[in-house]
């Protein structure tokens, strides 16, 4: 039986606190192993995992086979670079193929949004979201709080910025949902085409000015700005973005001295973030791809219902 | 009287015609397909009642019979997609559901753009259990680009034009279609949503299309393409019909160009006075993914309220049957469209009448004689004369909607599992009983 209140992981919008905190807090059981020298549990030995990616990932997808066999557990891939309805199968049959392969974790990524649900409702495995369109990531978000939480032993009452393409992240959404859910105070920046409709009601403070969103916060999260949006008339060019919303090491000093740099990659250097940014000192996001293994294996093992030592 | 000079009587219902302002209890008499007389309960009609045969009286005691209810907004799939729908099995619905008469939409493969698919399609409807009004293309394939030969088509028989589906993109052919169509006095019916400003978009654009990460169409889609159709009518004159109107802009639109006295009417259907948005993130049921998408609750209400102030001239189900096979998938890659013939009469009961915005009178109206004068089709009314095609409703039956109990091909339907109240009994085809609740299917049917 899971640990967490639900057998899956679908998404933080709907995730109680109590979950996060125990996410949280095993994770840094598990980050403490990822220093030994011997990087192996035996906790999900016998258990069988397949990760189901139907989109391009390389991050997010070696991060999961990696916490995967850190514990032991029977790992395989499968990525479709395109959806299986253009395949020719149904995503039903592909479903119920891999359920006959008695696989007992799916970890899935996907283009639409909705897609782990309806795993959930053809299938018996635990099943976790890796991305569902531009809906959720929880993974991504539960990482990116564990990292600030590493950082100030806290996250209630932080002030936290997300800048760049609110409209089409699930990163943002998930972390917005979970940081909420954890009492820190979130900010969004970007440019008002990529602000979703009625952006005010998903209850943070909205920015289209990022000097001011920057102005008395802890933590600033980067997004990824992706070219294909400018095509699409969100933005007319690169440059005009950088000059509006890129972070450069100018624009840190509106930020709280204690202040932490986070980007979840891959990184455009030089269009939303200065290298020097990047690479500075307060930056964390090499940290972020660490503590990124250590949550996927809170997550996996939490969702798996073992024991530690259990076989 | 000389009683048997009628083949069948209706007894003991209450008998609601808006077109005749009738509503109280009464008895229809029907002789050779068409309506002998209405007349309400008294000892020589109770007389003359009881000298026919049983199999001759049909008892509505507690019933509604009201005249065959007419939907003007069906897909009926063939030719083309025989594995949603045919016409036999759409017609089939439309009895169950009380429909006596549907129009059918062109955008069948191939398309309804020529005499020749127009003429198959009332072949195949010849021995259906409903008639089968046939709406025409605008255009050529339906591709925007060109007019279908209207002429041709009204020749044959078709009521109205429409590229359902698809909004007629370019001014310059809406505006020809407009001025061409007068020349027959039909009605160009539209699926007003701009496709620029709706393109890729698989809900509404809201904050439930902004949490759940899913592309929108926005209600300004549907009020900027209405908003030019009514001017086109302005300056054309010609008749324009809104189909399925589905936002707050829209209703209000509409209400203003109908009194500045434009030939303009419009349609809602039961999802979109029924639904709101917020349903799909439940469970990404695909079966909720429509064109016009269904909306937030103010424009449910102003959906509501255009269906009360008579801005809206006729409930239309919008029955688009899509195979199982077709909705099972991802939501953003599932078709639009949800079957809705045998649903209507309990939602409209249920979520309009019950809840105290329409009476009987004002619903069946909807039903009956305003689609009928829109597209000028036979019936609509129980006038002494007219065809007997006619609906008995058991207004206080309460029912779950259940897939296993659809006639329609397709179980596409997002109120499948809910209750609801008012479920149509008996439809009569020409005076033929072609759908009895109370007796069971045929073998094989």
């Amino acid at each position: 039986m899971s640990r967490l209140s639900a057998p899956h992981l679908l998404g933080l919008e709907h995730a109680p606190r109590e979950d996060i905190s125990r996410i949280l807090e095993t994770s840094d059981t598990f980050r403490e192993v990822l220093d030994r020298t011997i990087k192996k549990l035996p906790t999900l030995r016998g258990i069988t995992v397949l990760n189901l990616f139907y989109e391009p990932s390389t991050r997010t997808r070696i991060s999961f086979e990696l916490a995967e066999k850190r514990l032991s557990a029977d790992t395989i891939s499968f990525t479709a670079s395109t959806s299986s309805v253009k395949k020719g199968e149904s995503l039903r049959d592909t479903v119920q193929n891999i359920e006959s392969m008695k696989i007992d974790m799916v970890v899935v990524r996907h283009s639409s949004p909705g897609v782990p649900y309806y795993l959930t409702q053809c299938m018996d495995a635990n099943v976790i979201n890796a991305g569902d369109g531009a809906h959720e990531h929880p993974t991504q978000a539960l990482l990116d709080m564990y990292t600030i939480y590493k950082r100030y032993g806290k996250l209630d009452g932080l002030r936290v910025v997300l800048v760049g393409d609110v409209k089409h992240s699930r990163v943002i959404r998930s972390n917005i949902w979970g940081l909420k859910t954890m009492g820190a105070s979130v900010a969004l920046c970007g440019p008002s085409t990529l602000l979703p409709y009625e952006v005010e009601r998903f209850g943070c403070d909205i920015y289209t000015n990022i000097d001011e969103a920057l102005d008395g916060a802890d933590v600033v999260n980067i997004m990824r700005i992706q070219l294909e949006r400018q095509q699409a008339g969100m933005f007319p060019s690169q440059r005009e973005y950088t000059n509006l919303f890129g972070i450069n090491r100018e624009r840190l000093k509106h930020l709280n001295r204690n202040y932490t740099i986070m980007h979840p990659g891959p990184m455009n250097r030089g269009v939303e973030i200065t290298s020097d940014v990047a690479d500075g000192d307060k930056s964390v996001i090499l940290e972020q791809v660490t503590n990124g293994q250590a949550v996927r294996m809170a997550v996996l093992y939490l969702l798996s219902g073992r024991e530690e030592g259990e076989q | 009287m000389a009683s048997k000079m009628y083949d069948l009587v209706i007894k003991n219902g209450r008998v609601i015609d808006p077109a005749l302002g009738f509503g109280r209890e009464a008895a229809v008499f029907i002789k050779d397909g068409k309506i002998a007389r209405v007349e309400k309960a008294s000892a020589a009609v109770s007389r003359t009642i009881d000298k026919l045969d049983d199999d001759r009286v049909i008892d509505a005691t507690g019933h509604l019979v009201v005249p065959g209810l007419i939907d003007v907004h069906v897909h009926l799939r063939e030719p083309g997609r025989e594995d949603a729908e045919t016409i036999e099995t759409g017609c089939r619905a439309a009895a169950a559901g009380g429909f006596t008469a549907v129009c059918c939409m062109p955008n069948t493969t191939p398309r309804i753009d020529n005499q020749e698919t127009v003429k198959f399609v009332q072949d195949r409807a010849y021995t259906a259990d409903a008639r089968v009004y046939v709406f025409g293309a605008i255009t050529k394939d339906i591709a925007g680009t060109e007019l279908a030969e209207i002429g041709d088509l009204v020749k044959m028989g078709a009521v109205a034009i429409t590229d359902d589906g698809h909004y007629v993109q370019s001014p310059e052919i809406m505006r020809r279609a407009l001025e061409y169509s007068k020349m027959f006095n039909i009605p160009v019916a539209q699926h007003a949503e701009d496709g620029l400003l709706s393109a890729d978009g698989v809900m509404n654009e809201s904050f439930q299309s902004s949490r759940l990460g899913l592309t929108g169409r926005p209600a300004a889609a549907e009020e900027i393409a209405v908003l030019r159709d009514i001017a086109l009518c302005r300056m054309t004159g010609a008749r324009l019909h809104i189909q399925h109107v589905s936002a707050k802009g829209t209703v209000r639109a509409i209400r203003e160009a109908k009194k500045e006295g434009l030939p303009v009417t419009c349609e809602a259907t039961p999802h979109h006075f029924v639904l709101t948005d917020d349903e799909i993130g439940k469970e990404f049921n695909t079966n909720l993914r429509v064109n016009p998408p269904i909306r937030t609750a103010a424009d449910r209400d102003a959906v509501i309220k255009g269906l009360v102030d008579g801005t809206i001239d006729c409930i239309a189900s919008d029955h688009a049957p899509h195979s199982d096979e077709e909705k099972d998938c991802e939501f953003d890659l599932a078709p639009a469209g949800m079957i809705g013939l045998e649903t209507t009469v309990g939602l409209v009961k249920t979520h309009l009448i019950d809840r105290g915005y329409l009476d009987w009178g004002d619903a069946i109206r909807k039903m009956t004689i305003n689609p009928a004068s829109v597209f000028g089709l036979e019936g609509g009314t129980l006038a002494e004369g007219k065809i007997a095609d006619i609906t008995i409703i058991d207004p206080d039956k309460r029912w779950t909607v259940k897939a296993g109990e659809f006639r329609s091909r397709s179980k596409n339907s997002p109120f499948i599992g809910r209750r609801l109240k008012g479920r149509v009994v008996k439809t009569i085809l020409g005076g033929r009983v072609v759908f009895d609740r109370g007796v069971r299917r045929k073998k094989g049917q």
